[in-house]
């Protein structure tokens, strides 16, 4: 098991290969549909900071506000699926300078060719394992377009200690998702009778 | 003509009140689906785990989505961070009301939005505002039939959006995949339906398939399988044994857990069938993941007295 805390320098994401299993700690931001699309269209300043070589999580939390002290929590918080994110995430990682994409379900060529461009990978987590996620997040600093984008949408800057994750996406053109798709396609045509 | 309803009969608009009985079992079967996996896919889930290779990725997922369901029911949180959108299958005796009713399902999703048992998950297309109570115009679905006992059923699912997106239909005959208007056709598109989902709609799936109706109405048979027991049978032979063959082929795919390759890419297929339209023949996929989250509650209810039983959830 590999221990990385953010900020990941390039050094140590070009060491990371396929199959590696990492426990990820450090401050993270979560973002999906409306935040990729956004920081594609606008380019918000705000978030730079904790995105430089930092790590950013496709997750939409379910969110606890304490109503004495105004400070949230997570309550669950496992990945969303990744692939919406494919047209824009290349721009995304090279816009800020990420080091890491969590999520699920793995990405398509575009993200690989971005992975190998800028020097990051992409970390899977176990899709509906949100509690057990959730135990993972110490704390919830900071969110950004609460309002605008809703709880599930919205930047939520974040420290997790000991995320679970496996790279299935590496710096160097590797996919495992593309080697299970491409297997599974050669037995799906056996089982058509194609093959 | 002899009026079924006896005057008074629906003595009680304490039935509907907040906070009453009737919301208090609804809110429970809320919370229940959201944080307690039902006992046929805990025991499912544990089968695959002893299917996959010893040290493979897919055994420590499936370790980690055991560990995590444990998790969720020892503390009352959300198994899956996305509860999904919320289905309600209602039947009901004469003299209940369905404006009520949904009056006050409405109420409890709100409660429970609030208690963190669902995320607000209803957004606006148009403005991509997202409503921040879990409820909007005619959201969540609630599907409505009377019936002759005297008990309240409500069905109750949770349906993740990740699993949603990979759900597709087909038309047959589909002459790329040289799928026919036959048995063999039918197995053909649901075989590249689960093969197109790969690991995106959270495998092991559960697969809910539509054989017949319309474009509306094959979707919405496809979906209700999804209720059936893991194991189940279809109730015709001959459906049934393309059940058994369907998943047996598509644990052959090879994209396993999370589609980090493996044995386990369905814990199970269920085919329900309507008829269709001779120009038609539609083919539906209703793909859950394997956080299949859906409850029954039943309730007598006597509506002479305006009294509820104890509500039973299986």
């Amino acid at each position: 098991m590999i221990k990385l805390t953010t900020p990941i320098s390039e050094k140590d994401i070009r060491a990371l290969k396929v199959g590696d299993q990492v426990l990820l700690s450090g401050t993270i931001v979560t973002g999906r549909d409306a935040a990729h699309k956004y920081m594609v269209e606008d380019k918000p300043d705000f978030i730079r900071p904790y995105l430089l070589d930092g790590v950013i999580y496709h997750c939409g939390p379910v969110v606890k506000k304490d109503d004495s002290t105004g400070e949230y929590s997570f309550v669950s918080a496992g990945p969303t699926t990744s692939r919406r994110e494919e047209p824009y995430q290349d721009t995304v990682i090279d816009e800020y300078s990420i080091r890491g994409v969590i999520g699920k379900g793995g990405m398509g060529d575009r993200t690989a060719a971005g992975l190998q461009k800028t020097g990051a990978v992409y970390m899977h987590a176990v899709g509906g394992a949100g509690s057990a996620i959730a135990a993972n997040v110490s704390e919830v600093s900071k969110v950004f377009m609460l309002d605008e984008f809703g709880t599930p949408e919205a930047f939520w800057v974040i420290n997790v200690v000991d995320f679970p994750v496996v790279i299935t996406m590496d710096s160097h053109g590797n996919s495992l998702h593309k080697d299970v798709f491409e297997k599974s396609e050669k037995n799906l045509a056996k089982l058509l009778g194609k093959a | 003509m002899p009026s079924l309803v006896k005057s008074g009969a629906v003595k009680s608009d304490s039935l509907y009140a907040p906070h009453g009985s009737l919301y208090d079992s609804v809110l429970e079967l809320i919370r229940l689906c959201s944080t307690t996996l039902p006992p046929d896919i805990v025991k499912s889930l544990s089968n695959a785990l002893s299917t996959e290779e010893g040290g493979s990725i897919a055994k420590n997922v499936l370790d980690s989505v055991l560990s995590n369901i444990e998790m969720a029911k020892s503390g009352s949180t959300p198994i899956c961070q996305d509860t999904g959108s919320l289905a309600f299958y209602i039947h009901y005796p004469l003299g209940v009301s369905q404006i009520k009713l949904r009056a006050l399902i409405n109420e409890a999703v709100q409660e429970a939005t609030k208690k963190q048992y669902l995320r607000p998950n209803v957004v606006d297309p148009i403005s991509g505002k997202n409503t921040g109570t879990g409820v909007g115009l005619e959201t969540p679905h609630i599907h409505f039939d009377e019936w002759d006992k005297d008990e309240i059923e409500i069905r109750l699912i949770l349906k993740g959006g990740g699993c949603e997106n990979v759900g597709i239909q087909y038309a047959l005959p589909h002459s790329d995949l040289g799928a026919s208007r036959s048995n063999d056709g039918v197995q053909k598109v649901v075989m590249d339906g689960v093969h197109k989902a790969q690991g995106m709609g959270c495998a092991p799936g559960i697969i809910g398939v539509g054989i017949g109706g319309d474009r509306i109405t094959s979707m919405e048979i496809a979906k209700r399988q999804l209720f059936r027991k893991i194991g189940n049978r279809n109730h015709d032979p001959v459906i049934a044994e393309m059940e058994t063959e369907l998943v047996a082929n598509l644990n052959k795919l090879g994209i396993g857990p999370m589609g980090f390759g493996g044995i386990s890419t369905a814990l199970d297929v269920f085919c329900g069938v309507i008829p269709r339209h001779p120009a038609t023949y539609y083919v539906s996929i209703s793909y859950n993941c394997w956080a299949l989250r859906r409850y029954t509650m039943t309730i007598s209810y006597d509506r002479d007295n305006g009294t509820l039983g104890e509500a039973s959830y299986d």
